[in-house]
């Protein structure tokens, strides 16, 4: 037993030493924790809601989309079941050999379609040339530049990023995204901010980096200071309040233009998920049902070995 | 334990193709393979992973009838699967949270193999060979990785290829070979996809002889003693465990569609959602949770060793931890299987358990500041168990009396528990 | 099996009962699985997309004809001139080939009559608007005659150069090896100007 004793004191050594440094093991944070918002679509049985995704659909149109782009969502997404401008059935009016269901001759789709005039390089013609057409429903929603150097060029050197998955692409997902747009404030007086710069304390950066010589010591903050959270970014508070008309009489504030375009972008991220969850829910029940029967099945089967 | 065939075929094609090609024969014999009659829950994962490798192969070759290994269209086709291949997003989210799930299996399987000694002499083919399957896998799951062209498959695949540059000599050459070109470009997806696609039926064919070789020497089992007597010890294999792994799985399939349905992203990292850029690196090259213990090691040693390099001393000792495994049958000296009667070995394997577990930790955090010099005490332990500990205690420790057969330790638990206050206590920590 | 829930003579009991069950319900959520994976193969979201096209004919002079793709197919557009509709609306239907309209917007087996071959899913005939796929029913070549100068064949339609099938003003094969007239797709008039074909 010799062997036991030196192994339970040596367990008890390394136990102990660990307990002692966990302590210097407390990571700080560099950016503000995201609010924790509660989203139609949270849990496992939520959903989009349909008028968010509209009014966010409209927030992506009128604010965001003259720096962001959307490649990956198409016009017909927008029609999808599921999606912002989904018809079960045709406005009156229509004849019956339309099928508005059909996101391709949604008439709501078409026309959002449509106002991106001369805006789909197609082409060549007969002539050889390439042209520039409306939007049609099969297209992707045209970004705003052609290209990166454009972008940057128009931006002050920094790219608006795509938007399509911004909501997974970032940690903190949706919350992330709603607590960046509500979340600008004017800088610590600590900090020295670049022309063109904005300091937003959700985004994640290094503020140590602007800090005001005066306050650092040694490349640490000097006695009673601490660096700010957060970061600085390129882009300007986009949202304030009444800057976009809603049809519904929704509120017309920045919280309120935060939520509907990140519900709008989440849904542009993951346009399948309402399937998802109720296959999943579906799924889990034939799963729970089945275990119980092969338990049941399991038990009769090893009755003469117990 | 290969069993004398008690097929009889019974209709005339049976008798004639019995003759030509005894498949029959040989599942029949299959399902009849006397096991032993006291495997516990831990012994499921074998059927399990077999699942999951059906799994990630069905999947795999949907998802290649839409994805393009191509740098500028890899990414926007996973898009592509995602938002307008019917059920794409499914076929997807299976096949990556899949990845995890068989990574999962995987190492309670290993642990299981540690646990109850399934190394030991007869078994160290299958557990060779179980080695030989776990280091495809995770050559297997590097590359297909890299396949969604994201900020993380493009950072992953440049760190873990940088590392073969640590090799004396060669290595320089080696890591342009691996890259088709100066960085990890269009050359190099093209031949990770070929690759990626590959390896899976490489392991369905060691998977086949890990199986054919514990049919040769039998399972081991939590006693750890051998069959004696069939009739007593061993039921066949169907239906008494066709019907327990079957009910293992199912429960294991519960949780693999939480993941899949409710939280497909929870196991990925947020920035592969982001186009693989080459100018700009992530803040930090996190890679998928299942090296992340490996990851630790590698960068656990951040001092030079004699002539060696740190860089190459870190390649030595994370390829080192996984191929130390070969030499496991010969490095533990203990007569014992398992260690339900092995007291003391027992307590170093559960602290070896929480090293896996630390490094696993420390993996995914940065390196720096105390975490390196707790990485490097794990890494230490990692090491030392294998090298020092298992050696040792074969001759140190003195086992508990080991029960005379599997039918005499199963009565004896049955008893146990008759009389025990707390019944229902799980078997490995009995 | 060696269960002792099989009876004497080999028929299963009433406790084998739960195994069936258990594998019954097993295989159920198996032949659930492979719907996503057969289902996968049918054509995306992205190419039904494309499955309908809308196309604008008011830049499509009298007398001339364009060709657009659709659903990877050509598709033919003449706008016919009056003689050209008076020549094709004289032929007698024995002096057809085939005398079926092959025209998707018209159900059953109607005659090849010239108003059968340009009537609208709508039921509506616009001679002045011949609408075809343009793919040769004999093996499948692109027949000649839609741009200007091309050879349009005896029949003053569309000659396949493969083989030589001449078809006429109304798309009707008339001499050569090919079976049948050239199909016409389903197609409405959205407006005076703008037809979907589809």
């Amino acid at each position: 037993m010799k062997a036991m004793n030196i192994t339970k004191t040596l367990i008890a050594v390394l136990a102990a030493g660990l307990a002692c440094n966990t302590a210097a093991l407390a990571a700080s944070g560099k950016s503000k924790h995201p609010h924790e918002q509660h989203w139609h679509f949270s849990g496992p049985f939520g959903t989009f809601d349909q008028n968010a995704l509209q009014r966010g659909y409209q927030v992506y149109e009128t604010v965001c989309s003259n720096c962001h782009s959307l490649d990956l969502v198409a016009f017909r997404n927008l029609g999808q079941k599921g999606g912002p401008f989904h018809l079960d059935a045709c406005p009156a009016g229509f004849p019956d050999t339309v099928d508005c269901s059909n996101p391709n001759d949604n008439p709501v789709v078409k026309a959002l379609a449509d106002k991106y005039k001369y805006q789909v390089t197609d082409g060549p013609d007969d002539s050889g040339d390439m042209f520039q057409r409306a939007a049609v429903p099969s297209d992707r929603i045209p970004g705003p530049y052609a290209n990166e150097q454009l972008a940057r060029l128009a931006n002050n050197n920094a790219l608006p990023p795509d938007l399509s998955l911004i909501t997974k692409a970032r940690h903190g997902g949706p919350d992330y995204i709603y607590s960046l747009l509500t979340g600008y404030e004017d800088a610590p007086s600590t900090v020295e901010i670049g022309v063109g710069q904005h300091y937003n304390p959700y985004f994640h950066g290094d503020m140590a980096q602007a800090m005001k010589p005066e306050y650092m010591h040694d490349g640490h903050p000097v006695e009673g200071v601490s660096v700010p959270l957060g970061g600085v970014l390129a882009m300007a508070p986009p949202l304030a309040d009444g800057i976009i008309e809603y049809g519904d009489g929704s509120p017309q504030t920045v919280e309120q233009y935060a939520k509907d375009v990140t519900e709008f972008l989440m849904w542009a991220a993951e346009p399948k998920m309402e399937s998802r969850k109720a296959l999943g829910v579906m799924s889990i029940i034939y799963l729970v049902i089945l275990a119980g029967i092969l338990y049941w099945s399991y038990r009769k089967i090893w009755a003469d070995q117990h | 334990m290969s069993h004398v065939s008690t097929y009889k075929p019974s209709t005339g094609i049976e008798k004639w193709l019995d003759k030509r090609l005894p498949i029959v024969r040989f599942g029949a014999d299959f399902m009849e393979f006397p096991t032993p009659k006291n495997l516990n829950y831990w012994w499921t994962f074998g059927a399990i992973l077999a699942v999951c490798l059906v799994i990630q192969i069905l999947t795999g070759v949907i998802l290649a009838m839409h994805y393009t290994p191509h740098t500028s269209m890899a990414f926007d086709s996973v898009e592509h699967i995602m938002r307008d291949v019917n059920y794409g997003w499914l076929l997807r989210y299976v096949h990556a949270n899949g990845a995890s799930m068989f990574f999962i299996a995987v190492y309670i399987h290993m642990f299981r193999g540690l646990y109850y000694g399934s190394y030991k002499e007869p078994r160290e083919v299958v557990w060779m060979l179980g080695v030989v399957i776990y280091l495809l896998m995770m050559a297997t799951a590097f590359m297909g990785y890299v396949l969604p062209w994201g900020q993380m498959s493009y950072w992953g695949a440049t760190v873990i290829t940088n590392l073969f540059s640590a090799i004396p000599v060669v290595g320089e050459s080696i890591r342009t070979l691996l890259w088709g070109g100066f960085s990890v470009d269009n050359p190099t997806l093209n031949r990770f996809f070929s690759l990626h696609y590959l390896l899976p039926f490489a392991i369905f064919g060691v998977v086949a002889l890990h199986i054919w070789a514990f049919h040769t020497s039998g399972n081991n089992n939590p006693a750890g003693v051998e069959i004696k007597d069939v009739k007593k010890d061993a039921v066949p294999f169907h239906p008494y465990y066709t019907v327990k792994d079957g009910f293992a799985i199912v429960v294991f399939l519960i949780l693999f569609a939480a993941f899949v349905f409710f939280n497909p992203n929870s196991l990925g990292h947020a920035d592969n959602y982001i186009e693989a850029n080459p100018l700009s690196t992530p803040a930090s090259i996190v890679p998928e949770w299942y090296y992340l213990p490996f990851y630790a090691i590698l960068r656990a040693i951040t001092f030079d060793i004699g002539p060696i390099s740190s860089k190459l001393g870190g390649v030595i000792a994370m390829f080192g931890s996984i191929l130390i495994l070969f030499v496991l049958p010969w490095l533990d000296t203990s007569k014992v299987r398992s260690m339900r009667y092995r007291p003391v070995a027992r307590m170093w394997f559960f602290l070896f358990v929480i090293a896996c577990l630390a490094l696993g930790w420390l993996g995914g955090k940065p390196a720096e500041g105390s975490y390196v010099m707790y990485a490097q005490i794990a890494t230490a332990y990692y090491f030392g168990f294998f090298l020092i500990i298992l050696p040792l205690l074969g001759i140190l420790e003195t086992p508990k009396p080991l029960p005379r057969s599997i039918s005499e330790s199963v009565l004896h638990k049955s008893a146990k528990v008759e009389t025990s206050a707390a019944p229902g206590a799980p078997a490995a920590a009995e | 099996m060696t269960t002792s829930d099989v009876s004497e003579d080999g028929e299963p009991t009433r406790r084998d009962f739960i195994h069936i069950f258990g594998a019954a319900t097993a295989a159920a959520g198996a032949g659930a699985v492979l719907w996503p994976l057969v289902h996968q193969m049918n054509p995306d979201a992205s190419v039904l997309a494309l499955s309908t096209k809308e196309v604008d004919l008011s830049s499509v002079p009298v007398g001339q004809a364009i060709k657009v793709m659709w659903q990877g197919k050509p598709v033919f557009i003449r706008h016919r001139t009056p003689a050209e509709i008076t020549e094709a609306e004289a032929t007698p239907l024995s002096a057809l080939k085939d005398d079926v309209a092959r025209n998707d917007n018209l159900s059953g087996q109607p005659e090849a009559t010239d108003d059968a071959r340009v009537t609208a899913s709508d039921g509506v005939a616009r001679p002045e608007w011949l609408i075809l796929v343009g793919v040769c029913t004999h093996l499948g070549c692109i027949p000649l005659g839609t741009s200007a100068g091309e050879n349009r064949g005896e029949y003053n339609g569309w000659f396949c150069p493969c083989h030589g099938s001449h078809y006429d003003l109304a798309g009707r094969i008339r001499k050569g090896p090919a079976p049948e007239n050239l199909p016409v797709p389903p197609y409405q008039f959205v407006s005076d100007t703008v037809v979907k074909i589809g």
